[in-house]
């Protein structure tokens, strides 16, 4: 094999990269030739001055001791992935039930602030010198009314021939939102009914069921963007009663 | 007197097959004894004290995170000089330095270097040498020292350096040349020639 053949394998075989059989070759070939000799000697000789000029820099001691710091006794217990794989989904549980336990205690003040805010008005209009603002037990007085008064209309229920008898409305305001506050009475009893718009900051989202908030029947329900609350002293049945007039005719 | 200096350190692993497997080495174990050499690499590649320290502690804490995820049986060492290569590719310094693509797969080694500059770059002094390797470009100096200094196998810096065996080859082969370029021009009176 011709000198050139053999310098195209020389870095392998300096490498110590090259196969066993042509390396014996080429070791044979070396001791026979002067040329290609001289040639690895001298590449033998760069190696290795770039293998001594390249082992130049040494580390500070307080590199060494942060590493070995670092690394050191990072005591893997057993079970560490265990414990991990356990952890990570209970501390995420943990979180989301705070914040569920959270939101539901926020929506419950939030409800209660609502009806202690009806149940006062519902008092101080009873309380009042003039309950009502507009007198009539016709709803066809009562509605027309409160237009240009407040910015939605609903409908109101016959109560011919009912227990109930209306006595008049009101504007009223919850939470800076005006609505309509109609009286009804009920043998004796009065019960208010409030209509606001739902957008109303304070209704969004408010349960539509019947409560018994501070010794006063409740009921509640949207209708047709509409957040009905229906408030009175009267008996749980009475409360109900006219809310399901008033859901016939909404 | 001239012949290849690496043991076929696998040969002699692969006659004896423990029944049981060896308690697993822990990380410790395995990437103490390469703080020397990593620092040293790391600080060839950033030419720069305090971005070497940074370097290879960031190498370390990186290699301990991914522990698990390495494969025992395969190269340790490789793996650490992957993930320190890579660390420094990605920070501010090494982001300038892209290994050109355009890598002839072979180039022949047919020039006649018994000319008398040869004699004398076979015996440049560590500084000219030192100097040399710094102003090599990066891809060149990092493959002269996995393979002179850290005395890798071509097997092992392609582990490293994450490229294909031929490369690894027709690397060193054009880093080699280049480093001679260099050297031949810092001989005294030493430009004639090229």
């Amino acid at each position: 094999m011709a000198c050139e053949a053999w310098r195209e394998k020389l870095d392998a075989y300096l490498d110590g990269e090259l196969e066993s059989a042509d390396a014996a070759e080429l070791s044979a070939h070396l001791r026979g030739c002067a040329a290609c000799a001289a040639e690895a000697l001298e590449r033998m000789q760069i190696r290795r001055s770039v293998a001594a000029a390249g082992r130049r820099y040494a580390a500070s001691a307080s590199l060494r001791a942060a590493i070995t710091k670092s690394i050191a006794a990072k005591p893997t217990k057993p079970g560490g992935w265990y414990w991990r794989v356990v952890a990570v989904p209970a501390t995420l549980l943990l979180l989301v039930s705070l914040a569920v336990s959270w939101y539901v205690e926020r929506e419950k003040a939030r409800r209660l602030r609502v009806y202690s805010e009806l149940a006062d008005l519902h008092v101080a209009a009873l309380a009042s010198a003039t309950p009502v603002d507009v007198v009539s037990s016709d709803r066809h007085t009562v509605k027309p009314w409160f237009q240009g008064k407040i910015p939605f209309t609903f409908n109101l229920p016959e109560v011919q021939g009912s227990e109930f008898t209306l006595l008049g409305g009101r504007v009223t305001y919850l939470a800076q939102t005006p609505g309509a506050h109609l009286i009804y009475q009920i043998r004796k009893h009065e019960i208010s009914v409030f209509v606001f718009q739902d957008g109303a900051t304070e209704t969004v989202g408010l349960p539509s069921r019947a409560a018994h908030v501070l010794s006063f029947n409740m009921e509640s329900w949207t209708q047709d963007g509409l957040r009905y609350f229906v408030v009175g002293d009267a008996g749980a049945g009475d409360i109900a009663a006219l809310s399901t007039l008033l859901r016939e005719s909404g | 007197m001239v012949s290849g200096n690496k043991t076929a350190e696998g040969a002699v692993y692969a006659i004896e097959v423990p029944a049981q497997p060896l308690p697993a080495a822990t990380f410790a174990d395995l990437a103490q004894p390469l703080f020397d050499q990593l620092y040293n690499f790391a600080r060839w590649l950033t030419q720069d004290p305090s971005e070497a320290e940074d370097l290879v502690q960031e190498t370390y804490a990186k290699a301990l995170r991914g522990f698990s995820s390495f494969q025992a049986g395969t190269n340790f060492r490789a793996w650490m000089y992957r993930i320190l290569r890579n660390s420094f590719l990605n920070s501010r310094t090494g982001l300038g330095t892209a290994v050109p693509f355009d890598e002839e797969e072979h180039e022949t080694a047919a020039v006649d270097r018994s000319t008398p500059e040869s004699v004398l770059i076979a015996q440049a002094s560590r500084e000219t040498v030192q100097q040399a390797l710094s102003e090599l470009p990066l891809h060149f100096r990092e493959i002269l020292l996995l393979c002179e200094v850290e005395e890798m196998s071509y097997q092992e810096i392609a582990e490293a350096l994450a490229i294909p065996q031929g490369t690894v080859m027709s690397r060193l082969f054009r880093a080699r040349k280049a480093l001679r370029g260099l050297l031949q021009q810092k001989l005294p009176g030493g430009r004639h020639g090229m």
